[in-house]
């Protein structure tokens, strides 16, 4: 692999004496890269379209569209990630007959890199989402919720980096919190930790430790609330820095378009949600062109 | 010659740049490109998927047609003001069911039930009625709790009922005036006593602060029963082949 990339830079450094230094700037670099994210949240249970008699989303929807669509775009870009903000369990009977094993193997199917835990997600308690982890071949992040002492003591990561054509990209997932929304013999002893100062520590150890070219952060706290005290997406996205991209979940938010706006540094985050029940898929595509040192370019965010 | 050196040169400064960038690896985003992608029948469905899911969904359309009940009319929540058909049978329900399972934890007996008017889901048509038809009317994961209840959280509750929504009760009896104002309000046919405490089946969801039914949220005492509300009509609709409830004078205006 490293050799490859070698070779190819060898042979644009050889064109580039033939055409004399004005081509430098012309010619498109080989080692442009492209990352497509793909993500889903509060997908709910919702395996297979919307009834045709659905007064609101009648035959949208449904798993098997969903990888047609996943699979189209791995075939015009290969280095896709595939990820979802929560939200994965409830909502169909289908939940309540297998308790997650079919949504979970189903997003095994169709390749999903990892997910972050919604609120619902644990409905049959701490014990019923532990029992479908072995069905999940993707990786489950949550970088807020302490699972110490409970059975799912072990089964999640607060952060993955994916390696894609040499783009590390960082990933890391955070939770909302428990009390007043899941019944605490369900959630029993999982702590649930601060989500900024969680989030300060996953983006300085990607950024720093990982060399993350990429910072994604799966969230389930909720896209924005009237009560502006209380922990969102667009608030954790001000109060901190070094994220790329928010993928949100819980408030089951239609956006028209991705929101753009500002960490505490004043560099550009971008937060989405793709409301609920699978229904939609987000898309977004990063380019990346190769830097030498500390040299920053300008993004354009064609959105 | 001159050229010739230039030329030189250059290449080795592409060398040179050629290894470092190698080195240092760092990326910068030029562009990012957005966009939501609506899932819809201009989708065609992946066939694997579709064929994975098959036996599952054999399975479940099986069990949610399977047939436990008859319903000779068709029932909503919005049939009749003060009390309905359809809410009366849930109350009922919860009544009936839920109550040797607290009776087994507690010793004794709870005293009544109430539930909120928005929680009825769906009406139960006419016709079979289904496991289909419990999860209509129920859909969500809502629990039975039984509060224990001060006198005077009560009567909070009976002001509660008086603004003259129908939700659904179960050996309560509300009384309203004909200006609407609260006549009388008994348990299982008994004045409320201040100083007495009363046992009264609700869902988690109201007693957590749902419908603003607040008199549930500081109870005296609490207990959860683990059996969903859901269940509950299953298991109701498995007691009885027809469900044929009425409107009675549980809550009424004179």
């Amino acid at each position: 692999m490293k050799r490859r990339h070698f070779i190819k830079q060898t042979a644009a450094a050889g064109s580039l004496i033939g055409l004399g230094g004005i081509a430098m700037s012309t010619t498109p670099s080989p080692s442009k890269k492209q990352i497509t994210i793909l993500h889903t949240n509060d997908v709910h249970s919702h395996i297979e379209p919307f009834a045709a008699n659905d007064p609101k989303y009648a035959n949208q929807g449904g798993v098997a569209r969903r990888l047609t669509l996943i699979n189209s775009i791995r075939e015009e870009n290969p280095n896709v990630l595939l990820l979802d903000a929560g939200d994965i369990f409830q909502g169909t009977p289908y939940f309540n007959f297998y308790g997650g094993e079919l949504e979970f193997k189903l997003m095994s199917m169709l390749g999903y890199d990892a997910a972050t835990i919604g609120n619902h997600d644990f409905d049959n308690g701490v014990g019923g989402l532990a029992k479908q982890m072995p069905h999940a071949s993707f990786e489950l992040l949550s970088a807020n919720y302490d699972f110490t002492n409970t059975i799912m003591e072990g089964l999640t990561k607060p952060y993955r980096v994916f390696v894609k054509e040499g783009i590390r990209i960082g990933v890391f997932g955070i939770g909302i919190q428990l009390e007043g929304l899941v019944n605490k013999r369900q959630f029993k002893e999982t702590k649930h930790l601060d989500p900024v100062e969680l989030t300060d520590d996953m983006t300085r150890i990607l950024k720093e430790e990982e060399a993350c070219d990429l910072i994604i952060c799966l969230s389930h706290l909720g896209y924005d609330y009237s009560n502006k005290n209380r922990i969102s997406d667009l608030k954790l996205a001000a109060s901190t820095k070094d994220i790329d991209l928010i993928i949100g979940g819980h408030t089951h938010t239609f956006l028209d378009k991705p929101t753009i706006t500002q960490n505490k540094e004043g560099n550009i985050v971008l937060v989405n949600q793709v409301g609920w029940g699978g229904i939609q898929v987000g898309r977004v595509d990063f380019h990346l062109d190769p830097v030498k040192g500390n040299e920053h370019t300008s993004t354009f965010y064609n959105i | 010659m001159v050229l010739k050196k230039i030329t030189y040169s250059l290449f080795f400064v592409c060398i040179f740049t050629l290894f470092t960038s190698c080195k240092e690896d760092t990326y910068n985003t030029s562009r990012v490109d957005a966009e939501l992608v609506p899932i819809d029948r201009s989708i065609k469905e992946d066939s694997s998927i579709t064929a994975f899911i098959a036996p599952y969904k054999a399975s479940v359309d099986k069990e949610m047609d399977s047939v436990l009940a008859y319903a000779p009319t068709s029932i909503s929540k919005n049939d009749t003001r003060y009390n309905t058909a359809l809410g009366n049978m849930m109350a009922d329900a919860v009544f009936e069911m839920a109550n040797p399972v607290f009776k087994a934890r507690a010793g004794y007996p709870f005293n009544a039930v109430i539930l909120n008017h928005g929680g009825i889901r769906a009406p139960l048509n006419k016709g079979n009625v289904t496991t289909g038809s419990a999860y209509e009317l129920m859909p969500f994961e809502n629990e039975v709790v039984v509060v224990e209840l001060s006198g005077f959280q009560m009567k909070e509750l009976f002001q509660y009922l008086a603004k003259g929504k129908a939700h659904p009760i179960s050996n309560l009896q509300v009384i309203l005036n004909e200006d609407g104002s609260l006549k009388k309000g008994t348990i299982q046919g008994h004045e409320i006593i201040d100083n007495e405490t009363y046992f009264v089946a609700t869902s988690d969801y109201l007693q957590k602060g749902g419908d603003n039914m607040t008199f549930l949220s500081k109870p005296v005492s609490l207990l959860t029963l683990d059996y969903k509300i859901r269940n509950v009509l299953i298991d109701y609709f498995k007691k009885y082949d027809t469900i044929a409830p009425v409107r009675d004078d549980r809550f009424i205006k004179e």
